[in-house]
This record gives structure tokens, C-alpha cells and sequence, in this order.
């Protein structure tokens, strides 16, 4: 029983930071483009700046 | 030589930063997005390119006054991506932040649900084996915090809907569910309070996020089609040649035209605004604007309007606001009429709801009374009243028709059918009668030759070469038949008269009959489609150009009726010209030369016999009746005034989606009462169980994950596939091929 008393809460605790870290993504509009986001993904721009 | 653009109406400008949307066509693949944004970076004083690949929607931001838009959409030209400014509009951005609430709800309901479903089913197992009253009662607090906060704010978009239908003296599926909320909730907690054995945290936040789910499905699918309309209007909105005080020509996008402005229209542009003309002589197209498909000489002092199209001379005209007594004027009052006496239609849902709502609410009262009547405890009678509303919250009604609505638009949109009405599933799938205008809507909008099977197959592949070389809107018709899309070399054109060039050694003309020598053969063929002639070393050939039907209509026309569909045609053109139209497709009922007034009279009187009238059309002179009609529907060209009163828009060159359209909304509509009736049975079932007391926690989230379920499997079966024609390609309708000029 007492194991539950901080086991659970700090498992909810965890769920919340998940829920918090999606609305934060939702909000910055990681989702606006999702197509896009999948091909960019594939693109070699970044390897040609450092080159 | 091309006049500079101006751009000034779409760039909205914050602290020294422009910004401008563009519409982008032709973007197919991952390496689009680097070529476009890549390109884009390298000029001067741009701060930031981002393509948005899912709209074909491209962002540019660059220092204030350091850069001409001008020359981000030539850049984007010249590596192959027309681009077109865009202004979103209010209703878009106003859904695109709905979308983002929705989203918000559904993620803080999934959150609880989970949590609040983990620590029930302890709970039950627990009820069941040997957990302590004190554990139970932890896990329902906890429950509590969890469900309480989360109900408050993912409930929103319900509470909100109900307490607006209420303060408006009506019910709503909305209605019901917030109560069966808020009692389960309350209920629980008062439970909870005295250390009860049940608490119905779970059923209640389960059901947001069901319904949640629901809502935002048809949010997203809803955006999705209003994005590609307007993506659609942008590729389509015109540009004018308007006359600055100085007389400099500036090309201005037509949304920028103000009343009073001067305008330049050179033979084969459209007419970008209603207005008068102010000097020059022209023969003008108005089958856009009346249906007629006869030219109309204007002169100094005539009013023109948008979307016709000059043909022969040059024209300045001034932009007026529509006078009393012009054609437009009259439209627009025709339109209020007809708008305002339309009676709003009731949805399926709401006339469902409308029945729901009392009954469930008469129900619950009825068990409370029941109980109390037989002994029971005060405490245990409202217990079970509770259960009995929160087994029958309609979960199941509402997402029975939601459902069906997104897979069928989304089998809609696929068919080229973009969907402007929320409620246009249901009406298309009432309709029983179908009046087709005809010019633009059973015809092509643009003219073609007509004869071109007759033709000697070379010497139309030079007539088509040479015309591309002209820009008179006849030309035009016969450039549409070229395979080889480049002129030929050395043309030159002499005005009113036709293209002359030197082919293989000899003059080739494409023109007037008289131009190329063939007067007598022109006075001895029928009179009727305008004439082209062309000729070339001693060959010759009359090429008819007029509108022609729709490769399918004949098809439709014949598949409709054989599903049970009365077929008419009302035109605003000659009878003389309606009459083989209507003879090619079988059609009895006709009616040529109808002005507006007409066309809603003789809706109005098919309406009064109780004909439920699917009007297909496009033309200004449409407008008034596409919005009389129950359901109505409009091709893609159709006038911006027509468009804004249809339905339902459709792409391509076929009349096919008008017979799809049917089909797939009579298909959903079956759906749609089924999926009522399988609600009905649900809650056959579930309200006895719930009123003999036995709906404990556990048995209400089975019945109504279950039933939830059921309607959404069987909804997905509106987007069955025919299997003889292929799909349009999604892609295809996203970002349409470039029409040959």
C-alpha cells in the first residue's frame, strides 16, 4: 500500500510530462507540415553546409 | 512585353519584415522542397522560405523594402513552379485555430482516459480479489483529480455547443452528452466522498475522447478540402492591366481592383471586373456570365462584365460598382431573395437528436421514480437514474454520423468533389431531379474544334502550331489540339485577319476564311460554329470551333436517369443552340433563353411538388438558382459569384463526378440510417440492463467502447471503391497540371 502512495503519483506524474511535451509540439507547429517533415528528413542540406 | 506586377494587396508587413503566401503548383516530390527554398534564400534580403509540402503552401519573409515580391514568383517560374499569391482567408484561419483547440482537447482527454482507465481496472479486479477499501478509495481520488480537471477543459467544445443551443430554445446531441458528463462526474464524486465500491470517472472521460476523436476527424477533413479550394482559387485568380494616372500599365491582381480604376482588356484576356467601356470596339464572350455562346459587339458606353472574355479589339474600360438595373444587380437581388427564403435545413443528426434528447432525459426520471416507488433507497434510486444516462450518452449517435461524413467526403474528394457545405452529403443524397445548365456545365468552357476527326491529321498539327503562335481566343481553341507544343518559327500576325508563316517552303495561313482564300466554302458550310481556315501548299481545311459536350455527358446523363433521376436542361442560351444538346443526351424536359428570374421560377415550381432539385451550373446567371435549389453543385471554372453558392465543386473536364457525387452520398446516406438503427439497438439492449441497476463501471465502458466501435467499422464502408474506374490521383487533384495556354 504505502509503496503506492508516491509509485502511482510519480507515474502519473511522467504521463504528464509526455502530455505537456506534445502540447508544447503542438504549439511550435511540428504538426502543420507532417508530409514535408518526412521528406525533409531525407534531404543531404545540412552534410553540404559542413562540407 | 510584360507590365510589372503588383503584389502590394497580399504582403502584410510587421517591424521591417514582409511576409507573402503563395499558392505553389507542380511540387511533386522531397527534392521540390530544397530546389524551391534553396533558390528562394539566394536572393537579396530574404529572411526565411518554408514550403509547407502538405498544402503546397509556400511562406516568404524578407526585409522590408529590399526585395520585389515581383521577383520571388519570376524565380520560382523560371525553375518551374508557377506560383500564385494568396491571401488566406478568415474562415480558414478561424479553423485552422479550432483545429489546434480541438487537438488540444483530444490530447488531454487521451491523457486521462489512459490513466483514469489504468487505475479502474485495478480497481475492478481489485472489487473482485482483496484490495482494502482504502486503496479503492486512493485510486477513486486520484481518479478524481485526473478526470475533474480534464473534463472542465477537454469538455469545452460540448459544453459550449449545448449551453448556445439552449440559450436558442432548441436541443442538440450536445445537450445530452454534456449532462451525462457532468452527472457521471458529479455522481462519482459524491461516491467517492462516501467511500462507494463504484465510480464512473472512467465512462465519462472515455466518452470526450471518443467523441473527440469524431470532431476532430471531421475538423481535419473539412481543412483539407478548404485548403485545396483555396489553392484552387488562387491558381485561378485573374490579374488585370490597369492605367495608372501617368498612364503607365501596371498588372494588379483583380482582387486589388477598386471602383473608378482603368482598365486595359487586349483581345483574349478576360474581363477582370464589372465596368463600362471607355473607348475601343470588341466583340465580347459572356457564355460565362449569361450561358449565351453568341458574341456580343460592345462599344464606348457599354457595361461589361467579369468574366467575359474579349475577342477582336482592344478595350480601356473603368471599374463601377453594379449599377441599379444591370444584369449583376439584378443577380445579386435574385440571390438575397433566394437565400433568404430557403428554409435552413434540418441535419439528420439534429432531427434524430430532436427525438434523443427527451426521451433518454424522460427515461432516466422514470427509473429514479421507479425505484423510489418500489423501496428503494433515495441514494440508490439517482444512482441508477445516473447509470441509465450515462449508458444512453449518445456516444454511438454521435459519432454515427460524423463518421460516416468524413469517409465519404474523403471518397469524394478522391472523385475530384471538394465539398463547400457540411450538410451537402445528406441533401445530395435526397435528390431526385437534376437541372444541368448547359454552356460550361454539360459543355466544355472553353470552345474546341469540333470537326478535328475530319481533318488531315498534319495539317491540323501545323494549324494548332501556328495558332499558338496567335493570341486570339479562337486560336486558342485550335492551339488545344497541338501534340508539339512549339510554335512555328517566323510567324507573323496580322490582326483581325490571322497567323501567316513560310513552312517547308510555302505559305502556310491559319485564319478568317477569307484570309486563307476559302470565302465560298465557308458561306456553303452551316452556319452556326465560328469558322477557322487554314491552308498550306494547295491543301485547305474549315475548322468549326465551338463548345463542345463533355466526352461523358451522354454517359451520366443516361446513368442518372437510370437511377431514378429527372433529367432537365435550363440554358440562358438560344433554344436553337440548347436543342441538339438535349437531343445528344436524351433529355426531353428543356428550356433555352431563361433569364435568372426564370431559372428560380422554375426551381421554385419543382420545389412546390415536392422535387428535391440538384442544379448543376456555373454561370453568373446560375448563381440565384444554385442557391434556390436543395443541393447544387459547380465545375471548378464555374464564376466566382456560382461557386460561392454551390454546394459542392467539382475538377477536371468530365461530368463523371456529378454521377459520383450522387452515388457516394446516397451510399453514406444508407450508412448514416444504419448506423442509427445499430445506436437504436445499442440502446435497446444497454437501457434495460442499465434500469434493473446492473450498469456497473465496467459493463458501461464495454457497451459503449463497443457500440463506438461498430458504427465507426461500419462507416468506414462509405468508401467502398468502385472497382471499374480508377480514383482521380490525390496528388493530381493537390496540385493540378498546368492547363496548355
Amino acid at each position: 500500500m504505502n509503496v503506492l502512495v508516491y509509485l502511482v503519483p510519480a507515474a502519473l506524474g511522467l504521463g504528464l510530462i509526455g502530455l505537456v511535451a506534445f502540447l508544447w509540439s503542438l504549439k511550435s507547429g511540428q504538426y502543420d507540415d507532417m508530409e514535408g517533415a518526412a521528406l525533409r528528413m531525407l534531404s543531404d542540406d545540412d552534410l553540404d553546409a559542413d562540407a | 512585353m510584360a507590365a510589372p506586377l503588383d503584389l502590394s494587396v497580399y504582403v502584410r508587413r510587421r517591424d521591417g519584415t514582409a511576409h507573402i503566401e503563395l499558392a505553389v503548383e507542380g511540387v511533386a516530390c522531397g527534392a521540390c522542397i530544397r530546389k524551391i527554398e534553396s533558390s528562394l534564400k539566394a536572393l537579396p534580403g530574404i529572411l526565411e522560405a518554408r514550403l509547407n509540402f502538405a498544402n503546397r503552401r509556400l511562406a516568404v519573409d524578407w526585409r522590408d523594402g529590399a526585395l520585389d515580391p515581383a521577383r520571388v514568383i519570376e524565380t520560382l517560374d523560371r525553375i518551374g513552379y508557377p506560383a500564385h499569391p494568396f491571401r488566406p482567408e478568415r474562415a480558414e484561419i478561424e479553423e485552422a485555430r479550432r483545429a489546434a483547440w480541438l487537438m488540444r482537447c483530444l490530447a488531454v482527454a487521451g491523457f486521462a482516459a489512459v490513466n483514469i482507465m489504468l487505475l479502474s481496472v485495478s480497481v475492478w479486479s481489485g472489487n473482485v480479489t482483496d484490495m482494502t477499501p482504502e486503496t479503492r478509495d486512493f485510486f477513486h481520488w486520484l481518479s478524481a483529480l485526473i478526470a475533474l480537471p480534464a473534463a472542465a477543459y477537454a469538455g469545452q467544445p460540448f459544453f459550449r455547443s449545448a449551453v448556445a443551443a439552449l440559450r436558442a430554445r432548441r436541443l442538440n446531441m450536445d445537450v445530452p452528452i454534456s449532462l451525462g458528463v457532468c452527472l457521471a462526474l458529479a455522481m462519482s464524486l459524491a461516491e467517492t466522498i462516501g467511500h462507494a465500491p463504484h465510480a464512473y470517472f472512467d465512462s465519462a472521460v472515455m466518452l470526450l475522447f471518443f467523441l473527440l476523436c469524431g470532431r476532430y476527424l471531421e475538423h481535419a477533413m473539412r481543412r483539407k478540402t478548404r485548403a485545396v479550394a483555396g489553392n484552387l482559387a488562387a491558381l485561378k485568380a485573374e490579374t488585370a492591366h490597369r492605367i495608372d494616372a501617368g498612364g503607365e500599365i501596371v498588372m494588379v491582381p483583380a482582387a486589388a481592383l477598386v471602383a473608378g480604376d482603368r482598365l486595359l482588356v487586349r483581345p483574349g484576356e478576360r474581363v477582370a471586373a464589372d465596368g463600362v467601356v471607355l473607348t475601343g470596339h470588341s466583340e465580347i464572350d459572356e457564355s460565362l456570365v449569361t450561358g449565351e455562346t453568341d458574341r456580343r459587339a460592345v462599344a464606348a458606353g457599354a457595361m461589361i462584365y467579369a468574366g467575359a472574355t474579349n475577342f477582336s479589339g482592344a478595350l480601356t474600360m473603368r471599374v463601377t460598382a453594379a449599377g441599379t438595373g444591370t444584369l449583376i444587380d439584378e443577380v445579386e437581388r435574385l440571390l438575397e431573395r433566394a437565400v433568404a427564403s430557403r428554409s435552413r435545413y434540418r441535419r439528420l443528426a439534429d432531427r434524430a437528436s430532436r427525438f434523443y434528447a427527451p426521451m433518454v432525459h424522460a427515461t432516466a426520471a422514470a427509473t429514479a421514480l421507479g425505484w423510489l416507488a418500489a423501496g428503494a433507497s433515495l441514494h440508490d434510486a439517482v444512482v441508477t437514474a445516473i447509470a441509465v444516462l450515462i449508458i444512453t450518452c449518445p456516444c454511438a449517435l454521435a459519432l454515427a454520423i460524423p463518421a460516416v461524413q468524413v469517409v465519404a467526403s474523403g471518397a469524394l474528394f478522391r472523385r475530384g468533389i471538394i465539398l463547400n457545405a457540411g450538410d451537402a452529403i445528406e441533401r445530395l443524397a435526397e435528390a431526385d431531379t437534376v437541372v444541368f445548365d448547359k454552356t460550361g456545365t454539360l459543355t466544355l468552357p472553353e470552345p474546341r474544334v469540333a470537326n478535328a476527326h475530319e481533318i488531315d491529321p498534319a495539317l491540323l498539327a501545323l494549324a494548332a502550331r501556328l495558332a499558338l503562335a496567335s493570341r486570339h481566343p479562337l486560336a486558342a481553341a485550335v492551339a488545344r489540339e497541338a501534340r508539339d507544343r512549339r510554335p512555328v518559327e517566323g510567324a507573323t500576325e496580322e490582326p483581325g485577319q490571322g497567323v501567316r508563316a513560310v513552312v517547308d517552303g510555302a505559305e502556310a495561313r491559319l485564319g478568317s476564311p477569307a484570309f486563307c482564300g476559302l470565302d465560298g466554302a465557308a458561306a456553303a458550310a452551316a452556319p452556326g460554329p465560328s469558322l477557322i481556315a487554314c491552308s498550306h501548299a494547295g491543301r485547305h481545311a474549315l475548322l468549326a470551333v465551338r463548345q463542345q459536350l463533355r466526352a461523358d455527358a451522354a454517359q451520366v446523363a443516361q446513368a442518372l436517369a437510370a437511377r431514378g433521376l429527372d433529367i432537365r436542361i435550363m440554358s440562358g442560351d438560344r433554344p436553337e443552340a440548347v436543342a441538339p444538346v438535349a437531343e445528344a443526351l436524351g433529355v426531353a424536359r428543356w428550356n433555352g433563353a431563361m433569364k435568372p428570374a426564370d431559372k428560380i421560377a422554375v426551381i421554385g415550381a419543382l420545389a412546390a411538388s415536392d422535387c428535391r432539385v440538384l442544379m448543376v451550373g456555373d454561370g453568373i446567371n446560375d448563381a440565384p438558382a444554385l442557391a434556390a435549389a436543395h443541393v447544387s453543385l459547380s465545375p471548378i471554372t464555374a464564376a466566382q459569384i456560382a461557386q460561392a453558392q454551390a454546394d459542392a465543386l467539382f475538377l477536371g473536364e468530365r461530368l463523371a463526378p456529378v454521377l459520383d457525387a450522387v452515388t457516394i452520398a446516397r451510399r453514406a446516406h444508407r450508412l448514416m440510417r444504419q448506423n442509427l438503427w445499430l445506436a437504436v439497438v445499442y440502446n435497446a439492449i444497454a437501457v434495460p440492463v442499465a434500469i434493473a441497476g446492473l450498469a456497473t463501471p465496467l459493463v458501461a465502458a464495454l457497451a459503449m467502447s463497443g457500440s463506438s466501435l461498430m458504427v465507426t467499422l461500419n462507416a468506414l464502408r462509405a468508401a467502398k471503391r468502385d472497382a471499374r474506374r480508377p480514383p482521380a490521383d490525390d496528388a493530381a487533384v493537390l496540385a493540378p497540371r498546368p492547363r496548355p495556354a
